[in-house]
Order: C-alpha cells, then sequence, then structure tokens
C-alpha cells in the first residue's frame, strides 16, 4: 500500500536541460512490452549511446535518487514508461523548473515527487553536485524545501499533489474506487449516458 | 443571470463526481479508447486487486501502434509486437471490452478512429493513454491524454483525479491563403506561444478561421495542441459538428440525434464567455510552415529564414543551438531546398482522407524524386477503403509512393517503419523530437501532407505554393 512520502534523501544526478521529451528518456522502440519491469535499462538509452559523458553514464551517480532537471521535463508522449523508467533506475523525486502536465500526473500516481525550484537554484545545485557527487540532498515535500549541507531553498510543488504524498494518499485508485456510488449518481444526470432519452 | 462559463467549465461542471482529499476534482470520463501500448499494465493493475471495468461499454479498443503497415500476417515478425497484440485480445476479452482489432474494418489510429464512428460526441470527456487524444476536442469535447495508472483508474471508476486548468482563447481570424493548410495553423500557433506556452491551461481555439474549417482540419488544430503544452484544446460545436456526425454509428440516430444536436449547440461558449487568457492572430500571417528544429515550437514560414540563436530569449539559447546542431543547419538560412531522404504522409494529425486527397493533388501526374523513399499511410481503415474508392491509392503508386496499410507507422517507429541513420524525413506527423521516427540520429521536419508531397517529388524542401494549380484569374 502507498506509503507517506515526507522527504526524499540522496546523491543526485543532473540533466538541466530544456524541454526534454519522453521519447528522450525512453525511445519508443522500448515501449514494445506488457510490463514496465526491465525499464531501467532503456532510460535515456539513445542519449546515453551517444554520450558517453551523459549524467546517467557517470559511475558516480549510479546511485542517485534525485534527478535535477530543467524547464517542461517530460514534454510529450504521455507513455507512464518514462516516469517507470526513471523510478526503477533508482530515482525517487526530481527537482525541475517547471513539468509537462501529463508527465507530471504520471510522477504523482507513482508516488515520485516532482517538485520545482528556480533556475538559479538548480544551477547552483548542479555546481554542488558536479563538484561532490556523493552531496546528499534532501527534498522535503511537507516544508517545501531542499537542503543541500548548510544550504537551504524553496521548493514548490502543487498543494493536490504534496498533501496527496505526504498524507500517503497518492494511490488514487483506491480513493477512486470508493466514490463509486457517486460516480453512478453523476453519471445518471448526463445526458449521453442514457441516450439522450431525457 | 446568464451562463458566462465557457464550454470547458461548463462540461467540467457536469462531469465533477466530486473534491478529493488532496482538492483534485474526481471526474466523469464519458468516452474511453484504449490501444496496444498503454493498456496491457493497466489490466494487470484491475486484476491485482480484483477490481472489473465498471462500465465496459464506454470504453473502445483498437490497435494502431505496433501494427506493421505492410505485411499483416500473425503472427507478426516482431515478437514483441506480436505479445502486445495478444495481450490487448486477452484483456479485453476477460474484461468485456470491445476491441476492433485488424480483421475489422473499422481499426486505425486511435485519434481517427474515434471520430468516424460517432463515439467523439460534443460534451462528452474523452480519455486515452496517449497524449494526442486533445485531437477529439475538435468536437466540443474535453479531452485528455494519460498515463497508465491513469487508464487503470477509467477502467476501473470511468473517473480521472484531475486539476483543473484555466481556459486560454486562442482566437485566429480571417481565411488562409492558397497552400496554406490547418497543419500550417498549429504550428503557427505554436511558435508564437511556444512548446511551455500552454502548460496549465486548456485551449479554446475560436475566430473566424477556425469556424471555416471542416472538423478533419480542426482535428489537425486541436490533435497538436499537447505540442503546445497545453493539457487539452477544443472548438466549440456548430453545425459543421452535428452534420459530421449524423449517421455516424455510434452516434444518436433519428429523434434522440436532434435532441443531441440541441444540447451538443447549447454548450458553446457564449458571447459574453469568460477566459482566464486570450491571443489573437491573423490568418493572413501564416504561410505554409516547416519545422527546423528538435521541437515543434522550432519553425519558420517557408519563404523565411532560420531565425538568428540571438533572437530567442537567453535561456532558451542553448536549445536552439543543440537543435541546430542536431540538425545540421544554420541560423540564416533557408529551408527551401534543403534535401530529404524520407516522405511520410500519415499519423492521426494528417491521416485524414482530406490529407490524402490534398497530398494527392500535388503527387498526381509528377514522380518521387530519385532516392526519396516517400510512404502513405491512412488513419484508419475506413479512410483506406474511401481514398481507394477515390483511386487516390493510384495516383500516389503511379507517383512512385508506397501505399500501406492503418497504423501509427513512421510517427514514432514503434513498428517496422523507421529512418535509417541520418535520414532526414519531410513528415505530416506531430513530433520532430531526436530519435523520434527510429533512428537515434534521424532528423524530422514538420510540415503538411501537401508540403511532403511537394518535398517528395522535388526531393527537397518546397514552398507547396509553387505547385499548385492557379486558382481563378
Amino acid at each position: 500500500m502507498p506509503s507517506e512520502i515526507t522527504t526524499v534523501t540522496g546523491t543526485a544526478v543532473h540533466l538541466l536541460l530544456d524541454d526534454i521529451d519522453t521519447d528522450r528518456i525512453i525511445p519508443a522502440r522500448y515501449l514494445r512490452c506488457v510490463s514496465f519491469d526491465g525499464l531501467h535499462d532503456h532510460v535515456f538509452k539513445d542519449d546515453r549511446e551517444h554520450d558517453p559523458n551523459h549524467p546517467f553514464n557517470d559511475e558516480r551517480h549510479q546511485d542517485a535518487e534525485i534527478l535535477l532537471a530543467g524547464r517542461n521535463f517530460g514534454c510529450g508522449s504521455s507513455r507512464e514508461h518514462a516516469p517507470q523508467s526513471l523510478m526503477r533506475w533508482g530515482i525517487r523525486a526530481i527537482v525541475a523548473e517547471s513539468y509537462a502536465e501529463i508527465f507530471f500526473g504520471n510522477c504523482t500516481s507513482l508516488g515520485i515527487p516532482a517538485v520545482t525550484a528556480s533556475r538559479e537554484d538548480l544551477e547552483k545545485l548542479v555546481e554542488t553536485v558536479k563538484a561532490d557527487p556523493a552531496a546528499q540532498l534532501t527534498v522535503d515535500i511537507e516544508k517545501k524545501q531542499l537542503t543541500d549541507g548548510d544550504t537551504t531553498i524553496p521548493i514548490d510543488i502543487p498543494e493536490s499533489a504534496r498533501h496527496a504524498l505526504v498524507t500517503g494518499q497518492w494511490d488514487f485508485l483506491s480513493q477512486l474506487v470508493e466514490n463509486r456510488d457517486a460516480v453512478k449518481t453523476t453519471a445518471e444526470r448526463i445526458p449521453y449516458m442514457s441516450g439522450y432519452a431525457n | 443571470m446568464s451562463d458566462t462559463r465557457n464550454l470547458f467549465n461548463k462540461v467540467w461542471d457536469l462531469h465533477t463526481v466530486g473534491t478529493l482529499p488532496s482538492g483534485q476534482t474526481q471526474l466523469f470520463i464519458g468516452l474511453h479508447l484504449i490501444h496496444e501500448v498503454t493498456s496491457p499494465q493497466a489490466f494487470d493493475m484491475l486484476r491485482e486487486r480484483g477490481l472489473k471495468v465498471m462500465y465496459p461499454d464506454r470504453t473502445i479498443a483498437t490497435v494502431d501502434h505496433i501494427v506493421p503497415t505492410d505485411n499483416q500476417a500473425r503472427p507478426f515478425a516482431d515478437g514483441l509486437a506480436e505479445e502486445m497484440m495478444s495481450a490487448i485480445e486477452k484483456n479485453c476479452r476477460e474484461f468485456g471490452v470491445t476491441l476492433l482489432d485488424l480483421k475489422d474494418d473499422r481499426q486505425g489510429i486511435v485519434h481517427a478512429v474515434g471520430p468516424e464512428q460517432g463515439l467523439t460526441q460534443p460534451g462528452v470527456t474523452v480519455a486515452c493513454g496517449d497524449s494526442h487524444t486533445s485531437t477529439h476536442g475538435a468536437f466540443g469535447t474535453i479531452a485528455f491524454g494519460i498515463g497508465t495508472s491513469q487508464v487503470a483508474h477509467v477502467l476501473a471508476t470511468q473517473t480521472l483525479a484531475m486539476n483543473r486548468p484555466q481556459v486560454k482563447r486562442v482566437e485566429v481570424n480571417g481565411e488562409l491563403a492558397p497552400g496554406v493548410f490547418a497543419k500550417d495553423v498549429i504550428l503557427y500557433i505554436i511558435r508564437r506561444l511556444g512548446v511551455k506556452g500552454g502548460i496549465g491551461y486548456a485551449y479554446e481555439y475560436a475566430g473566424s478561421t477556425f469556424d471555416a474549417m471542416t472538423m478533419e482540419e480542426r482535428m489537425t488544430v486541436c490533435n497538436m495542441s499537447i505540442e503546445g503544452g497545453a493539457r487539452c484544446g477544443y472548438i466549440n460545436p456548430d453545425e459543421t459538428t452535428v452534420e459530421y456526425l449524423r449517421g455516424r454509428p455510434f452516434a444518436p440516430q433519428g429523434e434522440a440525434f436532434e435532441k443531441a444536436a440541441e444540447w451538443w449547440l447549447s454548450l458553446a461558449s457564449p458571447s459574453d464567455a469568460e477566459y482566464d487568457d486570450s491571443v489573437t492572430f491573423d490568418a493572413a500571417d501564416i504561410e505554409p510552415t516547416v519545422t527546423w528544429g528538435i521541437n515543434p515550437g522550432q519553425s519558420v514560414g517557408v519563404s523565411e529564414e532560420i531565425p538568428a540563436v540571438s533572437s530567442y530569449p537567453k535561456e532558451e539559447q542553448t536549445g536552439v543551438q543543440e537543435a541546430l546542431s542536431f540538425m545540421e543547419l544554420q541560423a540564416g538560412q533557408s529551408m527551401q531546398g534543403l534535401k530529404i531522404d524520407v516522405a511520410f504522409i500519415g499519423s492521426c494529425t494528417n491521416g485524414r482522407i482530406s490529407d490524402l486527397r490534398e497530398a494527392a493533388r500535388i503527387a498526381e501526374g509528377n514522380q518521387v524524386a530519385p532516392g526519396v523513399k516517400a510512404l502513405v499511410v491512412p488513419g484508419s481503415q475506413q479512410i483506406l477503403k474511401q481514398a481507394e474508392e477515390e483511386g487516390l491509392h493510384k495516383i500516389f503508386e503511379a507517383a512512385g509512393f508506397e501505399w500501406r496499410a492503418a497504423g501509427c507507422s513512421m510517427c514514432l517507429a514503434m513498428n517496422p517503419d523507421k529512418l535509417q541513420g541520418r535520414e532526414i524525413c519531410a513528415s505530416s506527423s506531430n513530433r520532430n523530437f531526436k530519435g523520434r521516427q527510429g533512428s537515434p540520429t534521424g532528423r524530422t521536419l514538420l510540415m503538411s501532407p501537401a508540403m511532403v508531397a511537394a518535398a517528395a517529388v522535388n526531393g527537397c524542401v518546397t514552398d507547396v505554393r509553387e505547385m499548385l494549380e492557379p486558382v481563378g484569374v
């Protein structure tokens, strides 16, 4: 069952580029599967093969649990395979300047806090991580702040997602299922549900 | 007091089941479309929890992404594709969902099938595990692309947990010049508003340019809302919408149709509707458009040059440089004359009958340039049948285009249709992302189907207006 997610502490991997689309996070040919198992092998597959220096190739970042990213992260295709592949690679929180909305929703459904920070703060964090890949960062979803040693920066997350994560209610399926009677009542008042008979 | 809610808010309110502890709305979904790529794990989630599909009649399945467009004999040569195909067959059988498979002449790209079968109707909330679900907004629906966990939510409860987006009215007025198509309009809007411009918004497309469009053109516009960052996009229903739906298999029939039509038209945003933001463009400023970069906002009018890097905001310049270097293009360069290797006409954006007709007009009597591989892939079996009845396939084949079976094909290359190496593809699809068309280093130029046909016969990017018959005197 889902747990309460209030903080994520770990080392970080940085990818401070804008408009990283989900085809880049996981190219479409790796969506030929009927389960999400094993997707971690394909995260940023093409980018990693063409750039030996890609941060996800860097030995020092292999245990990273926090991803630092740019603006409009996760744009394009709605494939949940994208956050699934990141999660299965080891990412437990993402700090970016902004997100594409479907990707953000998918992250929340998986219990991955996707928080935002200013570009300036992200740039500083990337410098910290480059200088010391073992630096431990703490993303505090409850207090909406990120700590890096002695430094604390503000982060943000929409209240609905923050609430869902910190109360452990990010498994929306069980909540939605509980309201099935209300769903039926709603359906009854919608003209097309009765073939426009009413 | 008059109701000043725009269509989006009226439809949202009608479908609101309640407010969740997170503050999100639990929203009823009237039409759920599923396909083979994003549904297998969702059915497994239902199995794990012992849940059933709550309204099996409100979900329709088809197969499109992995479907080979040449040899469709089963089992498929690609074992993984075959496994996905078997999974959707088994899941639909087990959970009581109608599947329009390859043997069914209603099969096709999910966003072509919904409208042509009359499943997509004004005032319906639509969801599908595919970001181009925004296509259905052409009918005055609110239509969301969703992830696989959310597909499970809709299967089990017919609802989604959603935050209500704001609504931005995107107005375009005036007539489109010859050679300028719906695709050019949406590429222009994305270029002007940016690929992040729509974040947090639903786009309402309004104004005389959209009023004059056919439903197919409206679908092309709404299809690419997601490329502009919008959560969805829609156009208010009008007589064009009603007439399109009349007589379609899943549309109401007889008296019920007239009642439905009255309700559909009543949903349109009133002239005094309220919006969170608005922007206005002039159709006269839009010319045939081509992308030069690696996101759909990086485009130019075909008579223009690629803008200087310095003309972009500072924070975007790194991305612009990356795009130019990947594409091996330079600022100041014209796209006209750029050699292509592949021409692709198809996809949920531009694989409908009117797209094929426009492309055939350009192809007719011409030959695909030597060395260019050109594919025409109808969006659905119904479109394919219609095109063959009109003899379009003969025009394409005589001109040297390959005429294929319905599917997503080279739009995203989850099937055998792929770019090789550094090939450059003139494509009527929706995304020019790095690697999108199957080769990690392949390059995509997005444009209208007529522009793709023009590029195919000339072997390079061409202003389609030079190939049109003069109109009038």
